[in-house]
């Protein structure tokens, strides 16, 4: 009796060896490049730094600088007034396609698969090419124009359109991915609700209104908190497209944070706009969680 | 009627405005200089001067092994270990167990804004700067993988596992002779999301490689494009964007539902 608890005890030892053992390969990966990097950057925020020489100690410096700074507001501004046009393009063409998807439709798989074909592609990629669908007078999109007699539109060059023009490339590109959801979100509505509806007399619209639409909820938030978060990461498109420009109106904030770290070797100022980028994330985010919650209840 | 024909017709519409401009993009990669501004899909002329330009001016085949080495490298770690970690957080209890649980969670809430710059200085530090570990390493764990796999374990029956361990077995050979093998859906979806997110990533890679020849394909493909090596030659910046994404295409012309899948549990779940 006695021995069998022993080496029972003896078993469970082992297992929970092995399960340390099994463990520490994330655990040493965590704290050299989880931890350790996010305890720094609380640090590198209050120095001023280049990486190679020491680091000086700035206290509030780099924040009240980062208050002052024009072009980290100017960042913030043109990232809501990407994700202001973004988010509804999205969301109306998103739920207008996975709502025809919905349908029995013949071919749904390939009409599926080709709108998610962007999604896959690199960024780069992506960019390239609308940089010469949109270019001024090679574009195809201005050829287009100019076939049925309208005028040029300066696409990428014109200050008022060029963030514009990158938030419509985003949802081409991004697009695909929200109709495979809402229609994860759609076939999740039972089907009951609606026949219920239908024997009441109520059309079509009204259905989509007051059942899909509620039912679709957390889909519609789950969408917003990922487009924003997307939002708030746009970096390749303005890299490459237009460099920030012109005049700034497409500054990211991962770009300008991105131009201080690499051109300028500013460390401790770079992490002081990373972490006020991070903050505003979970602001935001906070927020629309609220209001949907608020509308749902 | 009219509704349905309406419906496809909607349909239609959406594919061609996704598909056809990847269509222009590679029947353009074969156009000469002087056809581009056309919408026709099949050149009058074809040449192949885009693609030469492409690998004479930059180490494009290069940056193709790099990416590909640097990819599945980091995709076959994070299949590993995230077996590994998820076997021990889902099969074996063990004290603090619960608390690696809710370090990852933890984890997965953090904006990538914030560690970047800590996580470069310490690639510099650690004198990694150009060279494969610092493209590697930092992806190597993935707590995302982590979960996956955990969750997906739980699903296995404990039947089978204390009858392999009443068999003599070792907890790894569990994991990699009985477990791992009924894992194929997890595998599956967590090599493609890690390589994926590999393969098109441009701002790491930026910030950590400025030898040419470490450079990923993303990398060299938007400075040749930007950087005035493909003297504003579009043909050519299309024909390196093409081959760029030649190899994602390629796997997800066979592949795309599982894509579409795995893509989808990424959203249902973040």
């Amino acid at each position: 009796m006695n021995r069998s608890r022993r080496n029972q005890r003896k078993v469970r030892r082992k297992l929970e060896s092995i399960g340390y053992l099994m463990s520490l390969p994330y655990i040493l990966h965590f704290l050299a490049f989880g931890a350790y990097p996010l305890a720094f950057a609380f640090i590198l925020v209050f120095h001023k730094w280049n990486i190679y020489l020491p680091m000086k100690w700035v206290g509030w410096g780099n924040i009240r600088f980062l208050i002052h700074d024009p072009l980290v507001w100017k960042a913030l501004w043109n990232t809501f007034y990407f994700v202001l046009i973004h988010i509804p393009a999205q969301l109306v063409v998103a739920l207008a396609l996975a709502e025809l998807l919905n349908r029995p439709v013949r071919g749904r798989t390939l009409f599926r698969a080709i709108y998610f074909m962007p999604v896959v592609i690199s960024g780069v990629v992506i960019t390239i090419l609308w940089q010469q669908l949109y270019a001024q007078d090679t574009g195809l999109l201005n050829r287009a124009l100019t076939a049925v007699g309208l005028p040029r539109i300066p696409w990428l060059t014109d200050y008022r359109l060029a963030m514009p023009s990158i938030a419509v490339m985003a949802t081409w590109k991004n697009v695909g991915f929200y109709v495979v959801l809402f229609l994860v979100g759609l076939q999740s509505i039972p089907r009951s609700l609606y026949e219920a509806a239908a024997l009441d007399g109520a059309s079509e619209w009204k259905q989509f209104w007051h059942i899909t639409l509620p039912m679709l909820n957390p889909t519609i938030l789950l969408v917003l908190i990922l487009s924003t978060i997307g939002g708030f990461s746009l970096f390749i498109e303005p890299y490459i497209m237009t460099g920030g420009g012109p005049a700034n109106s497409t500054l990211s904030g991962v770009l300008y944070l991105y131009k201080q770290a690499f051109f300028f070797n500013r460390m401790g100022y770079a992490a002081t706009i990373g972490f006020f980028w991070a903050m505003m994330i979970f602001v935001v985010v906070l927020l629309q969680r609220k209001v949907v919650e608020r509308d749902v209840g | 009627m009219m509704k349905r024909l309406g419906i496809y017709a909607a349909l239609i519409l959406g594919a061609i405005v996704f598909l056809y401009p990847f269509l222009w993009m590679l029947s353009a990669t074969f156009k000469p200089e002087l056809e581009l501004g056309g919408f026709h899909l099949i050149p009058h002329r074809v040449t192949w001067e885009n693609y030469r330009l492409v690998f004479t001016k930059i180490p494009i085949l290069r940056a193709f092994i790099n990416s590909l080495f640097v990819s599945a490298t980091a995709t076959t770690s994070v299949i590993v270990f995230g077996a590994m970690v998820g076997y021990a957080l889902s099969r074996l209890s063990f004290p603090g167990r619960d608390l690696i649980l809710n370090v990852i969670l933890f984890t997965m809430m953090i904006p990538a804004q914030l560690t970047l710059i800590p996580l470069y200085t310490l690639i510099v530090r650690l004198g990694w700067a150009d060279s494969y570990q610092a493209l590697i390493v930092p992806g190597m764990m993935s707590g995302f993988a982590i979960l996956l796999f955990r969750q997906f374990f739980r699903t296995i029956p404990q039947s089978l596992i204390e009858a392999a361990r009443l068999d003599g077995c070792s907890e790894w050979q569990i994991l990699f002779h009985i477990v791992l093998p009924l894992s194929k859906p997890v595998i599956t979806t967590v090599g493609i999301l890690t390589f994926m997110g590999m393969w098109n990533d441009l701002l790491w890679p930026l910030l950590v490689i400025h030898d040419r020849r470490l450079m990923t394909m993303p990398q060299v493909v938007a400075l040749f494009s930007i950087g005035g090596l493909a003297e504003a030659r579009v043909g050519a910046q299309l024909a390196a964007a093409t081959l760029l994404a030649l190899p994602i295409i390629a796997a997800y012309a066979f592949f795309q539902r599982t894509f579409i899948e795995s893509m989808a549990t990424t959203g249902l779940k973040g």
